[in-house]
């Protein structure tokens, strides 16, 4: 079952004479129960195209079909009832400041008009599941960053969505916070079914827990598919350089290399001390890195290449002689 | 200092506090909801609307460029209207509260734009109606602001309350004037002055005491 579906969304804006087109004709079809990322660099349109899809941003022309309805077609008073099940968390939080926890978590139950005593007891659970309960009574102020967001998570949970969408929601956390949030999200996804839309410039949160992953370059997707097809295959010019990323630090990039991907069991020595006894050949290493996709390990590995022709055919042949995926290539600067 | 005069200025300062309290509390009546419509039909605000906008925006910037004993002398009119007199206090609140609440206005204004926008973007994402959001989100999220601005509307109020004293007002403003000025019993004057110093430093320290303990910041 599709719960998005955007045909054709692009969103411009008009400012004094200038015009900017953040997104670009984009057509995604989004599927129930996933965890759907959306990656690309800062001014991609990531954050705009994400605001399209509860109409924060009105698009310019296109279509935003959420549950079979197109949301630009629909009365103000419908629109508000389906954002009641379109739920969103933010980088910055966006918690209410006078507001205590455990009645942030109750706002959007009180403009649905829920009971007051039910809609405590339904934020207490909430609070229960991001494991916050505890802190029911306190105020934003006194939480940490990865605390925030864990009660923004329990309050966008609140009215039952059927989606969650996070613009960078994990941006202005430290890395063992963030693993814990996307733990948490991954868990909500399981238990709840919420379908999850994630906006992010890092390849780390889309490794983690996304299936799915749209790549975004200058408004437009360039590129889109399951995370580990993305991530062994990498075809555009944008997700090479956002899965290397970490791989190969930037004072490396304009080299000629060799992208060795490793899927599951295979590891780095046996293959690289082998590949240099058959190849007899002297190799340096870029750079490499593990990933965990979807509970399997991945590895890739970066290697300079030799000048010699001859010496690079035969490493190629090695490699695929042991069935090892890699690609060629040297990214521009 | 005679009995009488003790029990003149004590009347002074009961009808002082009566007139700027009764006047802040109107002007607020007011211009929260102007300064919330400023607020909502601004560029970027959740109802823009230029033309309303720029309609109370502009009637807001004429009063308030009109210099308070000027607005006082051109309203005796709709002040008879109002309260049936033009003298004594009853009849100065109607020119405080016509002063007063543009700049209320433009205070609630001020208030509402230190709200973090994200905050109002994520009630929006929840599904609120313009309603929910100013009661539930912009009015709660910026009290502590507006009752700093409500101590500061407090003594500029007090002030204009004492300018009235020169045109049949009444209050601490009046006693100045008419013993200290027409009199020439200086030392009066400087009584009724200390008081309305001591008056604005109480409401001063007042109202920063429960900006702060309602601010959960
Ligand atoms: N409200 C706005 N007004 C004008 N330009 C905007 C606005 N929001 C975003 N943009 C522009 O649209 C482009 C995409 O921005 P954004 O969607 O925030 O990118 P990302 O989230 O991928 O970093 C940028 O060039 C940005 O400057
Ligand atoms: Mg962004």
């Amino acid at each position: 079952m599709i719960v998005y579906q955007l045909i054709s969304l692009s969103k411009e804006f008009r400012e004094k004479g200038n015009t900017v087109e953040a997104v670009k004709n984009v057509n995604l079809n989004i599927e129930k129960g996933k965890i759907y990322g959306i990656i690309g660099f800062s001014g991609a349109g990531k954050s705009t195209l994400v605001r399209c899809l509860n109409l924060l941003e009105v698009p310019t022309s296109g279509k935003v079909i959420f549950n079979g309805k197109n949301l630009l077609n629909i009365s103000p008073a419908e629109l508000r009832k389906c954002r009641q099940k379109i739920g969103m968390i933010f980088q910055s939080f966006n918690l209410l400041s006078q507001r205590n926890v455990v009645d942030n978590v109750c706002y959007p139950l009180e403009i649905a008009g829920v009971k007051r005593k039910e809609a405590k007891q339904k934020a207490l659970e909430l609070l229960e599941m991001v494991g916050l309960k505890e802190k029911a009574k306190s105020y934003p102020s006194q939480l940490s960053g990865g605390q925030k967001q864990r009660v923004a998570i329990a309050r966008a949970l609140a009215t039952s969505p059927d989606v969650l969408l996070c613009d960078e929601a994990t941006s202005a956390l430290d890395p063992i916070t963030t693993t814990s949030i996307l733990e948490l999200l991954k868990e909500i996804n399981q238990k709840l079914g919420v379908t999850i839309i994630i906006i992010t410039h890092e390849m780390k949160v889309v490794e983690l827990i996304c299936d799915h992953v749209a790549v975004m370059s200058e408004g437009t997707v360039v590129e889109q598919g399951e995370v580990k097809e993305i991530f062994v295959n990498p075809k555009a010019e944008i997700t090479k350089k956002l899965v290397l990323n970490k791989a190969l630090d930037a004072s490396d990039t304009g080299r000629n290399f060799l992208r060795i991907v490793f899927e599951g069991q295979s590891a780095f020595e046996p293959i690289l001390s082998s590949l240099v006894l058959e190849c007899n050949t002297m190799v340096n290493i870029l750079g490499a890195n593990t990933e965990n996709i979807g509970g399997k390990a991945y590895g890739q590995m970066l290697i300079e290449l030799p000048k010699d022709s001859s010496v690079v055919n035969k490493i190629k042949k090695f490699l695929d002689s042991k069935s090892v995926y890699y690609e060629e290539g040297g990214i521009a600067g | 200092m005679s009995e009488q005069m003790l029990e003149i200025l004590k009347n002074g300062i009961w009808e002082t506090l009566y007139m700027t309290v009764v006047s802040t509390a109107f002007s607020y009546l007011f211009g929260i909801p102007l300064g919330v419509v400023l607020y909502i039909t601004d560029k970027k605000g959740i109802c823009q609307n230029k033309i309303i906008n720029f309609v109370v925006g502009i009637i807001v910037n004429m009063i308030r460029s009109v210099p308070f004993l000027i607005l006082l002398v051109a309203i005796l009119p709709f002040t008879r209207f109002i309260v049936g007199t033009t003298i004594g206090s009853n009849a100065t609140i109607v020119p405080l509260v016509v002063a007063a609440t543009p700049f209320v206005a433009r205070m609630v204004e001020s208030s509402l734009k230190e709200i973090d926008f994200g905050v109002i973007e994520a009630a929006k994402a929840m599904g609120s109606s313009v309603g929910q959001i100013i009661f539930k989100v912009l009015l709660p999220e910026a009290k502590p602001s507006l009752l700093l601005g409500g101590t500061i509307s407090l003594a500029t109020i007090l002030g204009y309350s004492a300018m009235a004293g020169f045109v049949g007002g009444g209050g601490l403003g009046a006693i100045a004037i008419n013993y200290g000025y027409y009199r020439y019993q200086g030392e009066i004057m400087w009584i009724t002055v200390a008081l309305l110093v001591v008056i604005v430093q109480l409401f001063q320290e007042i109202g920063l005491h429960l900006a702060r303990r309602v601010d959960k910041r």
